[in-house]
């Protein structure tokens, strides 16, 4: 047997002892180190989520997995919280789904999101969950920020109008990479993601080109270059033309 | 039965939002069964009428003279629908915001300008600040979203509304 | 040094001491070293000098008095007199009345006066009297004696169960009961374990933990040894913040000291108990008072909270079983082993135990530091130890818990001030800042400050406190500018339910207090400024042509 694997650090009483619980009233079971997500997603049962990628340390930080504790009331993260023997846990309900479109509310206020141009557009996490779980617009105002694109590499590129601070860039550089190339810097509202000590993406001495930020990413922020849409590749469309109509005549 | 009063604006945004309007094809023949077009880019009328059942507004408020339609309208009609990306979050047009507006007339029409240089003053409506969503200066009772919105979707959230139903979160609708 | 010659240390100090006739002490804490007490100091000494009565009158820098309002401040001994707004040149009268009635001209202070006898100081029982660069005035004064008392006749165990039994609480924010802290650290098995001292101290306009450890720094390391041994650590730290220059040097110095004497370092006391001391200097971020941030940031990474738990009892620093106390829970921990658990419980109310440090701010007469008896109400502290409210002005509320805190109004002035009591009015006991307001405060305006204070703050690593502080922000100022409608206020809560139960770390979640406790109290304020465009206290500009958005 595999060891089994948790996103959260620190010790566990019992490993590997099964523990039974009710997600959404469902009876179901796992390890003692595994987390309600992981519970919940091996008994599809999904769970909306931005920052959690199966693999990566868990953080919690973007809350939209948050689920209730029956017994409590109390709103935990799914992605960081242990299951526990008799827990009752409910993933979905009116109050839970007002919170998280709120949240994507916030989030969508808080840098320039505009999918109509972006890379992204159709394949984005963050697109795709407003379409879910129906917000259908933003009622606090767009800080509208200044912020940075940074094209420097000669790959790939960050546009920091769409990171929404998961940091899976960060997370899957420094643990499966093994490059710490990126890192976050600044506080609050005005934390950025950063490549070495902030230098130009493109003069990052430990970069190792190997993508996998981009392939993280769950909004447009990080890219392959020659894939957004003032990048595209026209074909000599008029003089086709003008030619057909030459021959026309 | 008498039709529907039906309106359709645009404000900040393109035309995309009435292209997809009438992209509804042998629709827009179904539609006009039920409704009349009182005040439209698509029809004549130049004044905006008084009691109307639902107007469509594509587009945020990004000058003056939006921010007066838009307050104009609203009083006027029983349902305001904001349609599109533009309308329900400023979109594109609001790629501008983090800039200020004299840096912004400055840069277009002085620095890059070919030919008489200079911000224009009279007939065109002065800028505001920012380009804002619809919804944060009057009520909005239904949203539809998406770059341009589905010409479907369209036709099924009109046609609900003419019903007296406001369909809310129930469809499902994409930004972009 | 064993335990005997610590005796001795301190019998030959206080012998020494009784020789002199007189003692002068003036406070050389920052409060009073701002208005030049360090000259005070010099000129007082230069006097006894030149007057060739230094065998018999000792001149002494100590550490903060309280009364900081009064600065610089000079107590005589045995005299019992304090003079306030000294100043270099009354030296000599200051020598000339020295034995007897306190100099006419000089502002001389009432021993019995309501500021010092409502005190009762146990954390800062030494603060203000020795010198705490001395290491042998401190041992002269108790110091490391309840040490050396664990180390020959308690075991670790029993060391917890007086602090259990004790009843304290962590004065650094949430009252967890520090001796249940312990014991998981002492259960929890491993190879090492850490003892942090938490000296972030980020409130605006705290003091508490700064005076301490600029007033009595051995007592903390005493402390943070006394911990060790319960928990069975054998390294700590104290996370200091850098702006502290002060209390950093002193106690670097009295870590020196304490190591030269055998009483921090190996085999301490002659027993087999080794505990190393080391500082870590914080730059500043209030969030690294928080203390899974503050673990990140001792480890050296970016100082951001981490979900809980695992708790740090647990594991903590590079995953070992920590132990994190606030500066002022340390500083109890040897009078409680000195006089028994029993003593300290028969002190407060059921459920809080002791005393608190206030740093008393704001509005108030008095303005200083202060310990208190848990149960002494509001109106005590403001009014008999602060003195009032300065100008004939009328007092408004009174803010506890700095920005994770609430405003409590005068209604409340006679509740009693523990733990409870405070979060049933919807404020905190937090670390204890205590800012008193008068009429002249516009409540919007003051949550304002500190929702301003969050912003900036918070860390950036959750969504909701990141990104929901500056929503809240904006609404709160279009509500002082005269801006905003009904609706604006209606979100302003709805973001503040969501914040506060969806961040991730303290700062996130308490947030919204000073909002909701301001509204709670003066809705009739936000609504004055809302429908009627205007500012009760007078204190917002509001804009006079509105173009309000809806
Ligand atoms: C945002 C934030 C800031 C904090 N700042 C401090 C601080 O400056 N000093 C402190 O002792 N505790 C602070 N705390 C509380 C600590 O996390 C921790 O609870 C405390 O140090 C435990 O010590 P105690 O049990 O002795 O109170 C803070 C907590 C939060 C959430
Ligand atoms: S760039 Fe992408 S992966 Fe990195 S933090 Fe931003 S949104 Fe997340
Ligand atoms: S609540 Fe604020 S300070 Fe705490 S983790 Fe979240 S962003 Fe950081
Ligand atoms: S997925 Fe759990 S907090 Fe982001």
């Amino acid at each position: 047997m595999s060891t089994p694997s948790s996103p959260i650090r620190g010790p566990v009483e019992a490993p590997r002892q099964i523990r039974t619980l009710k997600i959404d009233g469902f009876d179901v079971s796992g390890r003692a180190e595994q987390t309600i997500l992981q519970v919940a997603l091996e008994h599809e049962i999904d769970i909306p989520r931005l920052c959690h990628v199966e693999g990566l340390s868990a953080i919690g930080a973007c809350r939209l997995c948050l689920v209730e504790i029956r017994a409590t009331g109390r709103l935990v993260p799914a992605c960081v919280t242990r299951i526990e023997e008799g827990m009752e846990v409910i993933t979905d309900s009116k109050r839970i789904q007002k919170y998280r479109r709120s949240l994507l509310e916030l989030l969508f206020a808080e840098r320039n999101h505009i999918c109509a141009v972006c890379v992204a557009n159709g394949n984005c996490e963050l697109q795709i969950l407003a379409e879910e779980l129906g917000m259908d617009h933003v009622r606090v105002p767009y800080l509208n920020p200044d912020v940075p694109v940074d094209a420097s590499h000669k790959q790939l590129a960050v546009d920091h109008n769409r990171c929404i601070l998961c940091t899976r860039c960060v997370r899957v550089c420094d643990e499966v990479e093994g490059a710490h190339t990126w890192d976050v810097e600044g506080r609050g509202v005005d934390a950025r993601i950063i490549t070495d000590m902030r230098q130009p993406w493109g003069d990052s001495g430990t970069c190792t080109n190997c993508g996998k930020c981009v392939e993280l990413c769950p909004t447009g922020a990080l890219f392959e270059k020659g894939t957004c849409v003032a990048e595209l590749e026209r074909r000599e469309f008029l003089p086709y033309l003008t030619a057909m109509r030459r021959t026309e005549q | 039965m008498s039709k529907a009063r039906v309106a359709t604006a645009w404000l900040e945004a393109c035309s995309g939002c009435h292209m997809s309007f009438l992209d509804m094809d042998e629709g827009l023949l179904e539609l006009a069964e039920l409704i009349e077009l009182v005040y439209s880019p698509l029809v004549d009328a130049k004044e905006f009428p008084e009691q109307v059942d639902v107007t469509l507004l594509s587009g945020g408020v990004g000058n003056e003279e939006q921010l007066e339609l838009v307050r104009h309208i609203r009083p006027r009609t029983k349902l305001l629908v904001s349609l599109g990306d533009c309308a329900v979050t400023g979109n594109v047009p609001a790629m501008r915001n983090h800039i200020p507006v004299e840096q912004l007339l400055e840069r277009t029409f002085v620095q890059e300008a070919d030919l008489n240089p200079g911000a224009p003053e009279a007939v065109v409506s002065p800028l505001r600040p920012k380009v804002q969503p619809l919804h944060n200066f009057v009520e909005v009772d239904e949203y539809i979203v998406g770059c341009p919105p589905d010409a479907e979707l369209i036709k099924f959230i009109v046609s609900e509304l003419l019903q007296g139903r406001i369909p809310g979160r129930g469809v499902r609708s994409r930004f972009g | 040094m064993i335990p005997e010659e610590l005796k001795d240390v301190a019998a030959q100090w206080q012998e020494q001491a009784g020789q002199y006739a007189h003692q002068v002490y003036v406070c050389t804490a920052a409060g009073c070293l701002s208005s030049n007490s360090d000259q005070v100091l010099e000129s007082l000494q230069k006097e006894v000098k030149d007057r060739d009565l230094h065998e018999q009158c000792l001149v002494k820098g100590v550490g903060c008095m309280g009364l900081c309002a009064g600065g610089p401040l000079v107590a005589v001994q045995p005299d019992g007199v304090l003079y306030a707004h000294v100043t270099p040149e009354q030296a000599p009268a200051i020598v000339d009345a020295l034995g007897d009635e306190p100099a006419a001209d000089l502002e001389a202070i009432e021993a019995d006066a309501p500021f010092y006898e409502r005190q009762e100081p146990i954390a800062l029982e030494n603060c203000g009297r020795v010198d705490p660069e001395s290491i042998e005035e401190c041992i002269g004064a108790d110091g490391y004696a309840a040490l050396a008392r664990c180390l020959t006749a308690l075991s670790p165990t029993e060391v917890v169960n007086v602090i259990s039994k004790s009843g304290l609480r962590g004065r650094g924010g949430a009252g967890y009961p520090t001796g249940l802290k312990w014991s998981t650290v002492e259960k929890a098995r491993a190879e090492r374990k850490f003892v942090v001292c938490n000296a972030d101290e980020g409130d605006p306009g705290a003091f508490m933990d700064r005076s301490i450890l600029e007033g009595d720094p051995h007592r903390i390391l005493e402390g943070m040894a006394i911990a060790a041994y319960a928990v069975g650590a054998d390294q700590g730290y104290v996370y200091i913040r850098a702006e502290y220059p002060l209390a950093i040097e002193r106690l670097r110095k009295a870590i020196r000291q304490a190591k030269r004497m055998d009483l921090l370092g190996g085999d301490i006391m002659g027993s087999n108990f080794s505990f190393d001391i080391q500082l870590r200097l914080g730059a500043g971020a209030f969030v690294c008072g928080e203390e899974t941030a503050l673990m990140a940031s001792i480890e050296g990474k970016r100082g951001t909270p981490r979900p809980r738990p695992p708790y740090p009892a647990n594991y903590g620093l590079w995953g070992y079983p920590t132990l994190i106390n606030n500066v002022e829970t340390f500083a109890n921990i040897g009078p409680i082993l000195r006089e028994g658990a029993d003593w300290f419980a028969g002190i407060g109310t059921e459920k809080s135990k002791g005393t608190k440090v206030f740093a008393l701010a704001g509005s108030v007469l008095n303005t200083g530091l202060i310990e208190v008896p848990m149960g002494t109400t509001l109106r005590e502290i403001i009014f008999d130890i602060g003195g009032g409210i300065p100008d004939g002005r009328a007092f408004k509320a009174v803010q506890t818990g700095g920005p994770s805190g609430g405003c409590i109004p005068e209604q409340y002035l006679d509740v009693a001030v523990d733990y409870e009591s405070l979060r049933e009015l919807g404020s905190i006991m937090g670390s204890g800042g205590m800012i008193v307001m008068d009429e002249t405060a516009c409540m919007v305006d003051v949550a304002k400050f500190f929702m301003e204070f969050c912003r900036t703050e918070s860390c950036g690593h959750c969504l909701p406190c990141r990104a929901g502080t500056p929503q809240m922000l904006g609404l709160l100022d279009r509500i002082t500018r005269g801006e905003a409608v009904m609706r604006d206020l209606e979100m302003l809560e709805e973001l503040c339910d969501l914040v506060r139960n969806t961040a991730l770390c303290g700062l996130g979640q308490t947030a919204p207090n000073p909002v909701l406790s301001t509204l709670r109290y003066f809705r009739d304020e936000y609504l004055a400024h809302i429908e009627d465009r205007t500012c009760p206290a007078g204190k917002c500009k509001m804009r006079s042509t509105t173009e309000v958005n809806r």
